[in-house]
């Protein structure tokens, strides 16, 4: 108890420094569970809170980092000609994706949870724990060679406008991570699009464009040398004929030939392929997703119908088959891209999908195929989870309320059954017993 | 052999796609018909419930046997159960504040020092003064204990060694006129036994009602076994529900345990009431719930219902001309230090009920009927009418370190988070702390699982806050009771008070008319 009473001791006044208070409070409730008792309604109150769940989400996720941040060092090696091997060189891999990853990671959650505290600062209530999972979401979604100062201006954007705007935590209508995204997506279209961005470490993507190594790669080679083992190589630069084009853009360009003749269907299926960060591995997501299944926390009926509607639409797109792309066989479509990771991890945020179980089916479903069909049909950017998410996000109050309609409906037209005959109602229930 | 593949599962979506759509089709027509089609399987395909579902058992019919899925069994230490024993108490007291729907202000009929009979009448509501309020005991009254704007609370009885009841003639309720059966019931204080829907007030005299329904058990936690109240009542049972079928144009409903055993002699002896029986984890045996399974309440009209208790009284005074409150209140929850069936009467003493039997070790909440839904209660203060239990739960004010990421103790939880699932029988010692704060709504699709009925509990709060009527009415608000809606309140990960909100618009659209 020892603990406890220091930090009884120091919690800051409420009135003198709101802030400080709100930051305290974020903390204090973190360690400590609230001494909070029952008054009116339930006297027991169920273990589970909102803090379990959102942490459970970001636990759910944590495969993804371990693999995304070696991905990130194991993509800059292979366009640098060297350490081919998946294992080769693990410490470098390892050492470059960190340094990548932590800034990202770092300044997503100083400008998300910055503005969140602020925010309940100024209102007064205590904070919440919606940026838990979008915080860990931003990083995993964005490409790793994203400049910083690009990421801070989408997280600002996502938190302000797509969150506290409506009232913070629960309110939203947009997923807030895939709100960063698709700021950075449309906002900064030449600095982000193409090849060159899923790449990290190199000026461009041009052969023979060299490696940036900064003050932190420095360190660390000094550290490796003392240590006796392989150091940042000195000249590595892009070698001849490298795109860093991902499998969809080259399916785009070329169909399922196209891609195999770059990766491997197991390097697609187990994730070693440049993409955004979190995302390229499809086991690591689906364990993830297994988790959140098994927990309950994600809601199985989208997970489930959003493949479904992936799936049908791969198949209408098969038959269509007027692009190379739209010949890739349906099946295929699942090893490329994002698929999994949005349908584990954001299609599921149960603030903005549909609220109602037969909802969730319609919502699942229509976020598959429009979201296949985006992939494949547009010339711009070949993938579409990410779009067809917050369109379905914005029409999902449109579902529920249709799914609604419908149970009101059904309940009026029972009660004017009986108010118009009460005879013929009397009858009905003597026929029923 | 791939693109065949291809084209059988094409070929058998495309089937099942328009096999669907037919089918729907046959149901909105069915609707347009005016068939309930819950009830009554018009699909080519047969309901799951029909396929995995309990079977019903021999002692039920099979079209009167429902299989409710949703719910939860929130399991307590401190059940009571055994052979009543008879309590030691000497003070009662009859609640006004207990009755829902009666003025503020009750109006005396006694004052302190006057000797009383059981069942003479002591209070009045100035709005309906033919009803009468009678005393759950003989004795003298002690005590008029006074609450918020003097008005009296609480009137306190302290009773006589040797009971004596108000004596009333004998109603034929076979010769009796409807208006005869109501005035009768007025007089000898029995009228407020009968409940009614929506809102959960008492009887409205100059209402018909379209049924009348009866609970025989109860699935709350740590709830009584009824079988101790039912030994050798069938008689006034019986009368209970002759009377009854006299009051409604419908018909009196009977809801049974049709989780296992079969029902208690008394209830399969009686007759004159169509008997459902319910299979399905708390809250089964909410009567609200076996309202919305059997014959729902229509907007616009109203349902009376009775606890079997109630049930029994009623059918006492039409069979022997006195009012008899006795009941047995069952002591459950881990702070008691024997959980027991006692027997009593009405609003007995708290303090005398629980003397000696409280454990010293924490601080301990006292309340009147289950965790889910009761209220609670001070020593000094006396049982209200229609209760017949009392937990005893330790309070839960305490800070916990890292209590929602890894809990020392078990709590209860509908959570897979919890490693309480996979011991499904545990019975936790759960205490009163909210584990976690109040949040907005985030979380879908939990309270649909807490509530076995055709209703979207979390849209119906939305509305209610937002003071929609209509849509209030058409989420069927007019269904439920705080007790239908208590357990989907104990999952709620956001910590929302759905009762009191529930209460909100309850009086809302009360008030509306």
């Amino acid at each position: 108890m020892g603990l406890l009473n220091f930090l009884k001791r120091i919690e800051p006044d409420k009135k003198k420094s709101p802030f400080l208070h709100t930051l305290y409070d974020g903390f204090f409730t973190f360690a400590y569970a609230p001494d909070s008792v029952t008054k009116e309604g339930v006297h027991v109150r169920d273990g589970m809170d909102l803090k379990r769940t959102m942490v459970m989400v970001v636990l759910a996720m944590q495969l993804c980092y371990v693999f995304g941040t070696y991905n990130i060092g194991h993509q800059h090696f292979v366009a640098a000609g060297q350490y081919l091997g998946f294992l080769e060189g693990f410490h470098l891999k390892l050492t470059h994706g960190l340094i990548k990853l932590l800034p990202i990671f770092l300044w997503t959650h100083i400008i998300g949870l910055g503005i969140e505290f602020w925010f309940a600062a100024k209102k007064g209530h205590a904070i919440e724990e919606g940026f838990l999972v979008s915080g860990a979401l931003i990083p995993l979604i964005m490409p790793p060679d994203i400049p910083i100062w690009i990421l801070c201006v989408s997280v600002a954007f996502a938190v302000i406008l797509g969150k506290e705007a409506f009232g913070g935590t629960g309110m939203n209508i947009w997923n807030v991570a895939l709100l960063a995204r698709v700021f950075v997506f449309f906002a900064y279209p030449t600095t982000i699009s193409g090849d060159e961005v899923w790449v990290s470490g190199f000026e461009s993507m041009a052969s023979g464009a060299v490696a940036e190594y900064g003050w932190a790669h420095g360190l660390f080679d000094k550290l490796f040398s003392w240590m006796d083992i392989d150091v940042f190589p000195a000249a590595a630069a892009v070698v001849d004929g490298y795109s860093g084009a991902t499998p969809l853009a080259l399916a785009y360009q070329g169909g399922w030939e196209n891609v195999t003749a770059t990766f491997s269907e197991s390097q697609m299926f187990w994730g070693s392929i440049p993409g955004s960060i979190g995302e390229t591995s499809k086991p690591l997501i689906l364990i993830g997703a297994a988790i959140l299944l098994a927990t309950g926390i994600a809601s199985w009926r989208i997970m489930l119908s959003m493949f479904i509607g992936a799936a049908i639409m791969g198949m209408m797109l098969n038959g269509w088959g007027a692009t190379p792309f739209m010949t890739v066989p349906w099946q295929y479509q699942f090893y490329m891209g994002s698929f999994f990771f949005a349908m584990a991890f954001m299609a599921t945020d149960p603030v903005t999908a549909a609220s109602t179980n037969t909802g969730k089916w319609i919502y699942g479903l229509l976020i598959g195929m429009i979201g296949m069909l985006i992939r494949v049909i547009n010339p711009a950017y070949p993938e579409g989870w990410m779009l067809a998410i917050l369109f379905l996000n914005t029409f999902a109050p449109l579902i529920d309320h249709y799914v609604l309609e419908g149970n009101m409906k059904r309940r009026m037209k029972a009660s004017a059954a009986a108010v118009s005959s009460h005879s013929v109602h009397s009858e009905n229930e003597v026929t029923h017993a | 052999m791939l693109l065949a593949a291809l084209f059988l599962i094409a070929g058998v979506l495309t089937l099942a796609f328009f096999l669907s759509v037919s089918d729907n089709l046959i149901q909105i027509e069915a609707q347009k018909q005016g068939i309930d089609t819950r009830k009554k399987n018009l699909s080519v395909f047969p309901s799951l419930g029909n396929l995995f579902g309990k079977p019903a058992p021999e002692f039920a019919d099979k079209s009167k046997f429902h299989n409710l899925k949703q719910g939860h069994d929130l399991k307590l230490v401190g059940s009571a159960s055994g052979t009543p024993v008879k309590a030691n108490v000497s003070r009662y007291a009859l609640k006004p504040t207990d009755f829902r729907g009666i003025a503020p202000i009750p109006k005396m009929e006694v004052a302190v020092g006057d000797e009383v009979l059981a069942g003479q009448p002591v209070f009045y509501d100035k709005l309906s003064p033919e009803i009468k309020y009678v005393a759950p005991v003989s004795g003298e009254v002690v005590e008029l204990r006074r609450g918020a704007k003097r008005a009296v609370s609480h009137i306190v009885i302290l009773a006589d060694k040797e009971q004596k009841h108000k004596q009333h003639d004998i109603l034929n309720v076979d010769t009796a006129s409807k208006q005869d059966i109501i005035n009768y019931l007025q007089a000898a204080g029995a009228w407020n036994l009968l409940n009614q829907r929506p809102f959960d007030i008492i009887a409205d005299p100059t209402v018909t009602p379209d049924n009348i329904f009866i609970s025989t058990f109860s699935t709350a936690p740590l709830a009584p076994d009824n079988s101790a109240l039912l030994d050798g009542r069938t008689a006034d049972l019986q009368e209970a529900i002759d009377t009854l079928s006299r009051l409604t144009s419908g018909k009196v409903y009977l809801g049974l345990d049709g989780r296992g055993n079969s029902p208690h002699p008394t209830l399969s002896k009686v007759t004159g009431a169509e008997k459902h029986y319910f299979n399905g984890k708390h809250p089964a045996g909410n009567v609200g719930v076996q309202i919305h399974h059997t014959a729902p309440i229509k907007n616009n009209s109203a349902v009376w219902t009775l606890t079997l208790e109630g049930a029994l009284t009623l059918g006492r005074l039409m069979n022997a001309g006195i009012y008899d409150s006795s009941k047995i209140v069952a002591l459950t929850g881990a702070q008691f230090d024997s959980p027991q069936l006692v027997k009593t009467y009405a609003g007995a003493s708290i303090a005398e009920l629980t003397k000696g039997n409280i454990k010293a070790e924490g601080t301990t909440r006292l309340i009147q009927g289950d965790v889910l839904s009761g209220k609670v209660l001070g020593e000094d203060d006396f049982l209200s009418q229609g209760e017949n239990q009392i937990t005893s739960i330790k309070e839960g004010d305490q800070h916990e370190l890292f209590g929602w990421l890894l809990p020392i103790k078990p709590r209860p939880s509908i959570s897979k988070t919890m490693p309480g699932f996979l011991m499904p029988n545990h019975q936790y010692e759960a205490n009163t702390n909210t584990h976690g704060e109040k949040r907005a709504f985030v979380v879908t699709g939990q309270y649909e699982k807490m509530l076995p009925m055709d209703i979207f509990p979390q849209h119906l709060m939305k509305a209610i806050m937002a003071g929609d009527i209509e849509r209030m009415e058409g989420l069927g608000i007019n269904e439920l009771s705080e007790e239908d809606i208590a357990l989907a309140e104990f999952s709620c990960t956001s910590k929302m008070p759905l009762q009191s909100i529930l209460r909100d618009g309850l009086d809302m659209m009360r008030e509306q008319g």
